[in-house]
């Protein structure tokens, strides 16, 4: 394909996907793992995964953090732009018209009903991104406890409204898993020496 | 001036927004209310609406608040000064990231990190199933026509499922959603 085709292709793609992208970032993995890995094949279900950690650890809404590093990958400096562009340029333009022209956006009864049905549907496309992760998970025992604890946690969190953010749980995940690595590791080595 | 200040106070917010929308907003908040552009009052119809129309809420949140200090202009500069640092952020983490993932001691690190993304994304899907069915204020009470929803729409995606062997496109669950939506809170 030749260069503009692929900007034009991220820019469609994106455009779409800033469309659909209700309630939050996580329902859009659904939307982009959908676009960019299954159909477009741009980038893997590996990556997907990489982009959301670094996305979950670096400021700024996942939606920008995966357009810029989809469009990055696919066409460099101009991709990584278009994609940004793509994903903001639909809700800037309806945001702007609202902001123009609608003082009373929230009263119009149908968008209400129409928004009540679709934060049903953001409930089932994050499940859903949750579930295609599970599936593609290492199966061994240190994952899935860290899984399932930070989902009991995260859970009790949301419920209590504690003021205790994911950020503060990724460390802990982290340093865990680091200090695990560090002892297993010293201990293979001082086992290797010892032969 | 209003350009520059819109600019500087959305690039704080770009900077400092970890967590998602909502680490996004208190944030938002202090910088509106600290320049005097809104009221409180204002500001949390702009809320209401930025989460009900698509895209990244504290984006929708930058360009309405852009909008109406500095019309098409300010809409402007305060959305690129929102995702100004996480565009900037990518790049640099992206240049760095084929060295960076081979090293033995960040491959631990992210060990741990995946698994627990992946708890947390479940335990947000499965808060907002559960949040839309059932209020917890004074006691517990399910709500009828949330719950009527939720499985229509679970019957729809699991069926096309079982009978087409096919999932659901993301982007037609949320038209089929906002469908029924109109209808059973319609009638």
């Amino acid at each position: 394909m030749k260069k503009h085709q692929i900007l034009l292709d991220l820019l469609f793609t994106f455009m779409k996907i800033g469309l659909f992208t209700f309630g939050g970032g996580y329902a859009m993995i659904s939307i982009i793992e959908n676009n960019c890995v299954e159909r477009k094949k741009w980038i893997t279900h590996d990556d997907m995964m990489n982009i959301t950690v670094i996305a979950e650890s670096t400021p700024g809404p996942i939606a920008i953090n995966c357009a810029t590093f989809v469009g990055y990958q696919q066409a460099g400096f101009p991709g990584s732009i278009i994609a940004t562009l793509g994903i903001v340029v639909p809700s800037f333009i309806i945001i702007f018209l609202i902001s123009m022209f609608l003082d009373n956006f929230l009263e119009i009864v149908v968008i209400a009903n129409a928004f009540k049905g679709i934060k049903v549907a953001v409930g089932f496309l994050i499940l859903e991104a949750a579930i295609t992760m599970i599936k593609k998970m290492h199966k061994k025992m240190f994952p899935k406890v860290i899984m399932i604890c930070s989902f009991v946690i995260m859970l009790l969190i949301n419920i209590f409204s504690w003021n205790f953010s994911s950020i503060s749980l990724m460390l802990a995940a982290a340093v865990i898993s680091l200090v695990a690595f560090i002892m297993k590791d010293s201990s293979t080595q001082k086992g290797g020496t010892e032969k | 001036m209003i350009y520059l200040n819109l600019f500087l106070g959305f690039l704080r917010v770009g900077c400092f927004a970890f967590g998602g929308a909502y680490g996004a907003i208190p944030l938002i908040r202090d910088v509106v209310l600290s320049y005097g552009w809104l009221n409180e009052d204002t500001l949390t119809y702009m809320i209401a609406v930025s989460e009900s129309t698509p895209g990244p809420i504290m984006v929708n949140l930058a360009t309405y608040i852009g909008s109406s200090q500095g019309g098409l202009w300010g809409s402007i500069i305060a959305t690129l000064a929102v995702i100004l640092p996480s565009y900037i952020i990518i790049l640099l983490v992206m240049a760095v990231l084929k060295t960076l993932i081979k090293n033995k001691y960040v491959q631990a690190i992210l060990r741990g990190i995946k698994p627990c993304v992946v708890g947390i994304i479940l335990a947000t899907g499965v808060y907002m199933i559960l949040g839309n069915l059932i209020t917890l204020s004074h006691k517990v009470s399910v709500k009828t026509q949330p719950l009527i929803l939720t499985i229509i729409l679970a019957a729809i995606l699991l069926g096309v499922k079982v009978i087409k062997k096919k999932k659901v496109s993301p982007i037609m669950t949320i038209i089929i959603s906002a469908v029924l939506g109109v209808v059973i809170y319609g009638f």
